[in-house]
């Protein structure tokens, strides 16, 4: 299933950036943060609209929270993407941004990796798609592009142009509902899913 | 993607792959050492043994670092001033190590084959910090991972490690990391210090200082390890300095920059000139600064084959 894209994905990045603006003005003090690996992409493009309607640089990072996971040593291998931090943030507005939020973990990790750059004034979480009632940790999105109801066995996944895809979407897939052109997934045990 | 080995004992046991993987995750590493706070939680689980039968400066303060960097609580242990003075065998002292609840041990001795002996007999993963004249992996790491950041890929270089070839460990690790990655190799040194089957390694030998340098884009200069020479090698010092000593003058007679590298510690004057140490096309303080985060990266890659408690 389609979640969002074409003109409704454009309409809703531009209300993000839009109540970003209400809260952080011309960003003077803020500083936006990309989670590797997948949200570097969203948050690029959030980037550019900023710099774009506020007519100001705005500083941005990458951060990979790799080395800061609860689940090390407790499953698959963990391959670290890189951090690209080149500003300290004590006594910054960081803007914290991601694709897709789903068990909280993630944003639990980069909580205490963005400690390792400063003190900031305060953080802030922006997701594109908040996946809710499937939180494993109490956090919460600041910004929220589009709230979707999940069950565990679906998944979210975002396409941009820059990793290949031939449109920017977001798709939730279902295990028994492949989209198109991406072959047959793995039959669902109960096929009422 | 993880390493093939649960033990780094040689670079002889690791595959290309492991090698890459290595880098690329101390690659990661060296942005979290240039952080106001320069420390990750990953190993906050995990206790490490530092147990050095032989002495070493930098090995165990870089090994040190590395581990309180990931986090890790660390124990160290010196042969001299132990029980190993009143006789304890070496298995003993470890497992007694161990009942104190480590799980990793790294350790340098002065036996080729030590921590091969230990992986077999105790549980725990093993990190060789150099077993005698055999091996010092992360030597060889930190220094093709040098190589690669200065020159961009260690695919296609030309390597020289010039000194004293049979008496070193680095060398032997340095040969073996390097082809894997596809790097030519030559050593260079007195007849005398070259072991005579070296030749079957696939590695080239020459025993002239100056044709090594024209040959290569790295020159790897080893210490001449005065205290593991039973005899006489050579006539003196002095000698060995003036036919094998590099120096600035011999460098800026080359046609081309050749990168200058060296384990540690030098003898200034013998195998390297002060002029040459610390010349620009010297890479020698880059390489301490990176053994840090490769040790690091191999420590972090160790550990993740340690699983947690279920």
């Amino acid at each position: 299933m389609r979640l969002l894209d074409g003109p409704l994905l454009e309409l809703t990045m531009d209300r993000l950036c839009q109540q970003l603006i209400e809260n952080h003005g011309l960003f003077a003090e803020t500083v936006l943060v990309g989670m590797q690996p997948r949200g570097r992409f969203f948050a690029a493009r959030i980037h550019q609209r900023l710099e774009h309607l506020t007519g100001r640089r705005i500083p941005i990072g990458q951060l990979d929270t790799t080395f800061y996971r609860d689940d090390f040593r407790r499953g698959a291998p963990l391959k670290a993407s890189q951090t690209v931090m080149p500003f300290l943030i004590e006594k910054k507005n960081v803007v914290l941004i991601d694709d897709v939020l789903y068990t909280g973990r993630t944003i639990r990790a980069a909580l205490t990796a963005l400690g390792e750059y400063g003190r900031p004034t305060k953080i802030e979480l922006l997701v594109l798609i908040d996946r809710i009632y499937s939180r494993d940790q109490p956090i919460q999105a600041d910004y929220v592009g589009r709230s979707v109801n999940t069950i565990q066995s679906q998944r979210v996944e975002v396409a941009w142009t820059e990793q290949g895809a031939p449109h920017d979407a977001i798709w939730l897939i279902s295990p028994s509902y492949p989209p198109p052109g991406q072959g047959a997934a793995t039959p669902s045990p109960n096929p009422s899913i | 993607m993880s390493l093939s080995v649960n033990h780094l004992l040689g670079i002889k046991n690791l595959t290309a792959a492991d090698l890459q993987l290595i880098f690329e995750t101390a690659d990661k590493f060296k942005e979290v050492l240039n952080r106001p706070i320069r420390k990750v939680p990953s190993l906050r689980d995990i206790t490490i043994a530092n147990v050095f039968f032989e002495n070493s400066t930098r090995t165990r303060l870089s090994f040190e670092l590395a581990e309180k960097r990931l986090s890790a609580d660390v124990i160290n242990f010196s042969a001299s001033g132990s029980s190993v003075k009143k006789g304890e065998t070496l298995l003993d002292t470890v497992n007694n190590i161990l009942a104190m609840k480590v799980e990793m041990i790294v350790m340098r001795h002065a036996s080729p084959g030590a921590p091969h002996f230990l992986a077999k007999h105790i549980q725990a993963a093993i990190v060789n910090a150099g077993d005698g004249t055999h091996e010092h992996p992360t030597q060889a790491l930190l220094d093709a991972y040098s190589i690669r950041e200065k020159h961009g890929e260690v695919a296609g270089k030309k390597v020289a490690i010039i000194g004293d070839i049979s008496h070193s460990r680095v060398a032997l690790s340095n040969i073996y990391a390097l082809q894997k990655l596809g790097a030519e190799v030559m050593v260079c040194g007195p007849p005398t210090l070259i072991p005579r089957y070296l030749g079957q390694l696939g590695v080239q030998v020459s025993h002239q200082v100056r044709q090594a340098l024209q040959w290569c884009d790295v020159a790897n200069v080893l210490r001449i390890q005065l205290e593991r020479q039973q005899g006489k090698y050579f006539p003196s010092l002095r000698e060995y300095a003036l036919y094998y000593g590099i120096n600035k003058a011999l460098l800026d007679s080359l046609n081309r920059p050749v990168t200058i590298m060296h384990p540690g510690p030098i003898n200034r004057g013998v195998e390297l000139a002060s002029d040459a140490a610390d010349g620009e096309h010297s890479i020698i303080l880059d390489q301490v600064e990176n053994g840090v985060a490769i040790r690091m990266a191999v420590l972090y890659l160790l550990a993740e084959k340690i699983k947690s408690y279920n």
